[in-house]
């Protein structure tokens, strides 16, 4: 607890000065590549025949991903904690890029917590971390994969506390976590406003990104939740199916419940054990749901719906095909959404779908499931 | 020196110093295994028993008692049904009980349903490891009007501030966490543990337990030192884990080496 009061009044501090934030947009800026273009995908429009397609493109950020933008901003507060060792979970392993990279960057020790199981089907990311300086700790308890990992890092957290700083990459975890890293990432949706206000000459009508923890989500809406008539659609794993264990949907079969210091939506079993959770995406692969998420559906403001395994694999070679862009699969979930939604809207009406991550790491599951690349 | 702590119709009774609160995760291997252990440890001269229910996500826990809770997760065991051993365990005996466990189960039963089948059960207190005092008001409402103690976790790092709301939430006793980390046993105590207590001296006048790491005659016997109990957990749950058959008799031999006065 008193980490986190720590963290929180840090973090107000450093919201208060004014040479943070510049410092912290230069590194956006001259390092991470922002901003990220919002780019008309022309064909794919044609193709689905209704609203016009905007990509939001936090695929091009350095790192691959979106998780970027927070590391920099927990690590530039970090540097002003005086702590020297960082340590981070990760699902997909692009969060533990991101940290591994940040710290590099700063001269910090790092050690990235990731389940057996994600691992093995993220191979190139953990290679990318263990490159960058990183020690990868695989985690076998549970069910191998993000959730596991964060309680190992929360373990490591509380037993050395004193010299380090815990780097959750997602909405989620005690406060200030939430609020702080959801912060961090409102510059994607500060962006995709102006760039389809430049572009378009009106709001988008609708706002669309995939939720797992619900950072890339909660960036791409949380400049919209104001505009009412801005819709703003989350899309979860759909996993397998509906049972228990086969998806990672927590609007659909979850309730509330606290798991590692946050109540929200929770997979969980009628004794109030956690859920074990499937998709084919292991950033999305998490039983719990960032509270931001959990409060926008419960007041109306914001729809989640899911996009199954088979949906987002398609999606995925859709994108590539009509675009010669592969989506990450968690992102391409976002994609699977709009394919179904798309056709349906006016022709005048648009639709910003955010890229939350390249593709590339996904090569081996894309292989594993995949008969299309043999031609 | 006796100290009495009212709790429900029963006591929590610190009658010797170091007193011992024995740890166990029940449902491992079994309950019906456990309930040996219990009796057994109970007989040996053990003051509180805390009743771990199982949890999928122990993240306070090291590897001894992730272990211990995965085992007893393979048998779908639930809230109620530790519940309703707990009644059977005070059946045989008076010896003082605490539900050890993370808030989701108890979410999930409901607070008030749960503190209703607590009381009934005959249970003493509880103690809710990832429920911080700030978040506890409707628990301790739920808790307090059944006469329930409510134990709360005290660490080295906490503020002076905190141990205040901590002292304040308390009832029954106050577990002081002896170091920064997890369950698990260790081979020093650290002088974060006598500092810790020292403090909350200062705030409180309950009895307080020290846990978290102590496995040896020589660490029980120096907490008595300072505290008035000494939880152990993980010591007792590898004792388990590393007898399987004659787990009550390894558990009972255990805890008598550990009480045995020193020669």
């Amino acid at each position: 607890m008193a980490a986190l009061a720590e963290l929180e009044r840090e973090y107000e501090k450093a919201k208060r000065d004014r040479k943070f934030q510049t410092r912290l947009d230069e590194l956006l800026k001259s390092y991470a590549g922002r901003p990220t273009p919002l780019f008309f995908a022309q064909r794919l429009t044609k193709k689905l025949g209704g609203a016009k397609i905007y990509l939001k493109r936090e695929d091009l950020l350095h790192t691959g991903a979106h998780k970027i933008n927070n590391c920099l901003g927990q690590a530039l507060l970090v540097e002003r904690m005086g702590k020297q060792r960082v340590i981070a979970e990760t699902g997909a392993g692009q969060h533990g890029v991101a940290t591994a990279t940040v710290c590099a960057l700063l001269g910090f020790e790092c050690v990235v917590y990731m389940g057996t199981e994600d691992m093995r089907r993220q191979e190139l990311n953990v290679f990318r971390m263990r490159l960058l300086g990183a020690e990868v700790r695989g985690v076998d308890s549970g069910s191998r994969t993000l959730k596991d990992a964060i309680n190992e890092a929360m373990r490591d957290w509380v037993t050395n506390v004193r010299t380090t700083h815990y780097l959750l990459g997602s909405v989620l975890g005690p406060h200030p976590y939430p609020t702080m890293v959801r912060d961090f990432h409102r510059v994607i949706g500060r962006e995709a406003r102006k760039q389809i206000l430049k572009a378009e000459g009106k709001l988008p009508t609708a706002v669309i990104a995939c939720v797992g923890g619900g950072s890339n989500a909660i960036g791409a809406f949380h400049e919209f939740i104001k505009e009412k008539k801005v819709q703003l659609i989350g899309v979860e794993a759909g996993g397998r199916s509906n049972k228990l264990g086969e998806h990672a949907a927590r609007f659909r079969g979850g309730s509330p419940g606290v798991l590692q210091g946050t109540y929200s939506y929770v997979l969980q079993d009628e004794a109030g054990q956690i859920a074990a959770t499937h998709s084919v995406s292991a950033g999305l692969d998490y039983p719990s749901i960032g509270p931001e998420h959990a409060w926008l559906k419960d007041q109306g403001r914001a729809e989640y719906v899911a996009a199954s395994d088979a949906e987002a694999l398609e999606a995925c070679t859709l994108l590539a095909r009509t675009e010669g862009i592969i989506p990450a699969l968690e992102s391409a979930h976002a994609v699977a959404e709009v394919i179904k939604r798309a056709p349906k809207m006016k022709r005048s009406e648009v639709v910003i779908v955010n890229i939350s991550g390249r593709g590339d790491k996904d090569i081996g599951i894309l292989r594993e499931n995949l008969n299309v690349l043999n031609h | 020196m006796l100290l009495l702590i009212q709790s429900n119709s029963m006591s929590i009774q610190f009658t010797s110093r170091p007193s011992l609160i024995a740890y166990v995760t029940c449902g491992d291997p079994d309950l019906a295994t456990t309930r040996d252990i219990v009796l057994a440890a109970v007989d040996a001269g053990v003051s509180v028993i805390e009743l771990g229910v199982p949890f999928s996500d122990p993240l306070a826990d090291g590897p001894v008692i992730q272990r211990a809770s995965q085992r007893a997760l393979q048998h779908a065991i639930s809230t109620e049904q530790i519940l309703s051993f707990a009644k059977d365990i005070r059946r045989q005996s008076d010896v003082g009980l605490i539900l050890f466990t993370y808030l989701n189960p108890l979410l999930r039963m409901g607070l008030a349903r749960f503190a209703a089948a607590a009381q009934d059960a005959g249970l003493d207190g509880a103690l809710v490891t990832d429920l911080p005092v700030e978040e506890a008001d409707m628990y301790l409402q739920e808790m307090r009007q059944r006469n329930l103690a409510t134990v709360f976790l005290a660490a080295p790092t906490s503020t002076d501030d905190r141990l205040k709301q901590i002292a304040r939430a308390s009832s029954g006793f106050v577990y002081a966490v002896s170091r920064t980390g997890v369950t698990g046993a260790r081979k020093e105590l650290t002088d974060d543990a006598m500092k810790l207590v020292g403090r909350l001296r200062k705030r409180t006048k309950l009895p307080i337990a020290v846990g978290f790491g102590i496995s040896t005659p020589q660490q029980f016997a120096a907490v008595g030192e300072f505290a008035e109990a000494a939880v152990v957990g993980s010591a007792i749950v590898e004792i388990i884990e590393r007898n399987p058959g004659k787990e009550a008799a390894s558990v009972a031999k255990f805890i008598g080496q550990l009480l045995a006065p020193s020669s």
